[in-house]
């Protein structure tokens, strides 16, 4: 993962891993067995997937006696977003997104 | 619509292209952190049980007080956290930084910094959790490019 953006891109294309990012963004330092309880998977495909996320760096683990817990680990997404927001589109982008939650909030 | 909750554990890593060596130059010397540490200098002997902390850039307000419970350059460092800039997080007790920093192949080192101990700070713990990947962010870049991040 060293310009690990490709990692990071091809994560980030799923949406059952974008499911995980975000039970973790809710609350992190979870284990394998608190995630898999809030996904209809297999403990093998959980696994899979968790790994795929920590080759691209966006869960970092951490030993806790026998568990192992995992993190969301957001660098990576602020590296994507200084590479491609920030440099072109921060303006036009904010205003979108601004745009989007108006729209969405007052339907 | 999904909040951050505030989290007593919080884990970041980054991947940069430097030697360990020239990582702990840029977490414990004040002319790289003010670079990417928002403009703060950082202010200690990195021996442990002596003073950490973290100065605006021209020394004149305290932002961050801790104290250094661990120093093995260039490998790890550990030190107490108060964050002073904000009066509501500077009356919640100390918690805990760890840098660690773990040589890979290719001239590549793995920087993690764990921030824990926040179970008292939850104002802390909000406080500081977008701060540490923005740092991250702005040391990779500063280390690679020679140029800290331009903020828009």
């Amino acid at each position: 993962m060293t310009d690990g953006s490709d990692h990071v891109f091809k994560a980030l294309a799923d949406p059952t891993r974008r499911h995980l990012l975000d039970r973790l963004y809710e609350r992190d330092g979870r284990t394998l067995g608190e995630l898999e309880a809030e996904l209809e998977m297999t403990r093998f495909g959980v696994m899979k997937h968790l790994r795929v996320l920590e080759d691209a760096g966006l869960v970092v683990t951490q030993r806790s006696g026998r568990e192992k817990l995992h993190f969301l680990n957001p660098v990576p997404i602020r590296l994507i977003h200084d590479r491609w927001i920030d440099k072109y589109t921060e303006h036009r982008v904010s205003a979108l997104a601004e745009l989007k939650t108006t729209l969405e909030e007052t339907a | 619509m999904t909040t951050m909750t505030e989290q007593a554990t919080q884990m970041y890593a980054v991947f940069i292209r430097a030697t360990p060596e020239r990582i702990w130059d840029a977490i414990t010397k004040p002319e790289f952190t003010t670079r990417y540490f928002y403009g703060s200098a950082v202010d200690s002997t990195f021996v442990p049980g002596t003073p950490y902390k973290g100065w605006t850039s021209n020394r004149e307000q305290q932002l961050v007080d801790g104290e250094v419970l661990e120093s093995d350059p260039p490998r790890l460092l550990r030190h107490t956290w108060r964050a002073l800039y904000d009066p509501e997080t500077a009356e919640e007790p100390y918690s805990r930084v760890t840098w660690e920093l773990e040589p890979q192949e290719g001239g590549v080192t793995k920087l993690t910094v764990v921030h824990d101990q926040l179970e008292a700070a939850p104002k802390t713990a909000l406080s500081v959790a977008g701060g540490w990947e923005y740092i991250l962010s702005g040391m990779k870049t500063l280390l690679e490019t020679g140029e800290p991040l331009v903020s828009t």
